[in-house]
């Protein structure tokens, strides 16, 4: 018998084109390429320059999400793009994916949205694939059991070219939640737990694998949420091994297999987890039970502390003292009740359907706070019309928030949405970088409930209070 | 790519931990679709007031740090998104390495395809570099050392076939077509 595999082991053994020496890296088989509009135009060019093709057409999928605009109005072509190089930019996708023959999901694509969210929404995410896109959040994909990780330019050109790229073997690390989570916690509150425990550099070099029974109960959509934020831990990769609850969610869609196919699809992916007895280069425990919603209160997602804690006080630092001195806040200071100009619900980190049923289900009957601007941002066209069916996209507006066309927006504010300086931003997105949202923009990370709750009371809220 | 073997050159102090790809060039200059121009971008948030005039305290607007090829930076430096936009405009503002601790992975790998050095050393010595801002340093990508003025040779670490496309200049983007053959067996054979 062979020796026991971790899941990431089987899967990168399957996509060894040539295995890795001590002088050069292994040759990596990429099932599966998502493109967007801000990293792959000089990655076209490349290939232009030197005369290439793009390999396997049917291996690349292209959307626009990040500097494309949210406005209904600016999508629909009522009025013109605000932000005037972004305009160039969608425009010149639409121009290299006709070239280069390469299916576009554009502004008019009714199956159009976050790169991240409609990836797994098509069923073009499945088990056991390698995935890659010129995006730090590709782990998301991990949550189906498949190898996602984000790449630079230069390799997204050298996967258009080859289909392939050149990579050393990472280390893994087992993360295993046990227990179960509260109500009022969220997958959401989870990763940013373990990003607290194990540090912004924690997963450096490493690919995760999250396992135990907290992990197991989640949705697909907790388990994207997980894997989205494991680059805010360094890591390479977070992946969680396939199951009954992953099949449920791929069968049928339209780019999942069908028929005989699916079958032997289904038999295939239940090979797809760790062996027992396969050991991780590294491993950390975590209790779920324990867990309590958590919100972030400075520049990166490992300054985080649950909801009703305090800002903890390392005065004597200079470089965590700068950053409270860009947030406004003080060692020892409380967040709860502080007040906030503005809340995101929306991103490949959370905006799926149940992360925006969980919002209007705290948000219905009640109004958004008067000082808050609450901007709704569904993660794909497709989202947004399952979300409307129920009713969803009337409980926002007629709370008083904005609701808004699919996109990255306020996520990282490259297309017109954005957080003015100073404002406060409960967000439930996954950067809390300086300026991410927009220069001296405050972003606050927490969850959709958590969001909620802050945009009805227009100060920091604990969701638990709510439900 | 050119070759690179020898770096010489005075340092540059960030003395933060990680400083994140958003700092190194904000998402709002990522509209772009060439790699020109990048470096009047780096560090923007930080460069420049808010009413566009270079900020006077920021060490990179300072008389000392012009013509300075090296920076020193905190632990995890790069972390944060896989913009290639980051090296792209380190490069074009007169980087030729950055050295910390610790490099993101995204960032390290897309310095290495641009010839840009990401270079990690050992705490004791960051240190010493971290507190001696323009300290004149000679970086040998042949030998993987770093000779600081107090005397002390450094080794470091570069993943060895990304050592060699640097020193020679080499594409890694040709060595992958030069396997296409076996890539194109490896399909047919899964198929
Ligand atoms: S939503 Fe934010 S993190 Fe996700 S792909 Fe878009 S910009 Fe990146």
């Amino acid at each position: 018998m062979s020796a026991p595999k971790t899941l990431f082991e089987k899967i990168w053994e399957r996509h060894e084109v040539v295995p890795e020496t001590t002088d050069t890296p292994a040759v990596l088989y990429i099932d599966l390429h998502l493109v967007h509009e801000v990293t792959s135009p000089q990655a076209f060019s490349l290939l232009r320059q030197q005369g290439l093709k793009v390999r396997r057409i049917d291996r690349t999928l292209a959307t626009m999400d990040h500097s494309t605009p949210t406005d209904p109005d600016e999508i629909a072509g009522r009025v013109p793009i605000k932000v005037k190089s972004a305009a160039q930019q969608i425009q010149q996708l639409e121009k290299n994916c006709a070239e280069f023959n390469i299916e576009l999901l554009n502004l008019n694509s009714t199956q159009r949205g976050i790169v991240h969210v409609v990836g797994p929404e098509l069923g073009a995410t499945q088990p056991g694939k390698t995935i890659v896109c010129g995006d730090s959040h590709t782990a998301t994909h991990g949550a189906f059991g498949a190898l996602a990780f984000g790449i630079g330019t230069t390799e997204v050109g050298h996967v258009l070219a080859t289909q392939c790229l050149l990579q050393r073997r990472p280390k893994t690390l087992a993360i295993t939640v046990d227990g179960q989570l509260s109500e009022g916690v969220t997958a959401k509150d989870l990763i940013l737990a373990i990003i607290g425990k194990i540090g912004v550099a924690g997963g450096t070099g490493q690919v995760i694998e999250y396992r135990g029974s907290a992990i197991e109960s989640l949705s697909m959509d907790g388990r994207m949420t997980v894997c989205n934020m494991s680059i805010e831990a360094g890591a390479r990769a977070g992946m969680i091994a396939p199951d009954e609850t992953t099949f449920a969610y791929l069968k049928g869609r339209p780019k999942a297999p069908q028929g005989v196919a699916w079958d032997k699809a289904v038999q295939d992916w239940k090979q797809l987890r760790s062996d027992p007895g396969a050991t991780f280069d590294r491993e950390v425990h975590i209790s779920g039970s324990e867990l309590v919603p958590m919100i972030t209160y400075g520049t990166h997602p490992g300054m985080v502390m649950p909801i009703d804690g305090q800002v903890p006080n390392l005065s004597g630092d200079p470089v965590f003292m700068k950053s409270l001195a860009y947030m406004g806040l003080q060692p020892n200071e409380s967040l709860l009740g502080k007040p906030i100009q503005v809340v995101f619900i929306g991103s490949c980190t959370n905006a799926r359907l149940s992360d925006l049923e969980l919002a209007a289900k705290l948000i219905k009957g009640k109004r958004i706070a008067p000082n808050v601007r609450a901007l709704i941002v569904p993660g794909s066209q497709q989202i947004k019309r399952e979300a409307e069916a129920l009713g969803l996209d009337k409980i926002f507006i007629e709370a008083g928030a904005e609701w808004r066309e699919s996109g990255c927006s306020m996520c990282i504010g490259m297309n017109g949405d954005t957080v003015a300086s100073g404002q406060y931003a409960v967000s439930t997105s996954n950067r809390n970088f300086e300026g991410r949202q927009g220069a001296g923009a405050r972003t606050l990370l927490a969850s959709p409930a958590t969001a909620a709750a802050s945009a009805i009371r227009g100060c920091v809220a604990d969701p638990r209070e709510l439900i | 790519m050119e070759p690179i073997r020898l770096i010489s050159s005075k340092t540059v102090v960030l003395p933060y931990t990680d400083i994140d790809t958003d700092q190194i060039i904000p998402a709002r200059f990522l509209t772009t679709t060439t790699k020109a121009g990048l470096g009047q971008h780096a560090f923007s948030n930080w460069r420049y007031q808010a009413d566009g005039s270079l900020n006077p305290d920021f060490i990179l607007n300072q008389g000392t740090a012009q013509g300075c090829q090296i920076l020193i930076a905190g632990n995890n430096f790069g972390c944060g998104s896989s913009r290639e936009h980051a090296p792209w405009a380190l490069l074009d503002f007169g980087f030729k390495a950055v050295i910390s601790t610790e490099i993101a992975d995204i960032f390290r790998s897309n310095s290495l395809k641009n010839g840009l050095l990401p270079i990690v050393i050992d705490a004791e010595n960051h240190a010493w570099l971290m507190s001696n801002p323009g300290a004149g340093l000679t970086i040998d990508l042949q030998n993987s050392t770093l000779s600081l003025p107090n005397g002390k040779l450094v080794t470091f670490n570069i993943e060895g076939f990304a050592r060699y496309c640097l020193l020679n200049g080499v594409d890694e983007l040709g060595f992958l077509m030069n396997q296409l053959d076996t890539i194109t067996q490896f399909e047919q054979a899964r198929a």
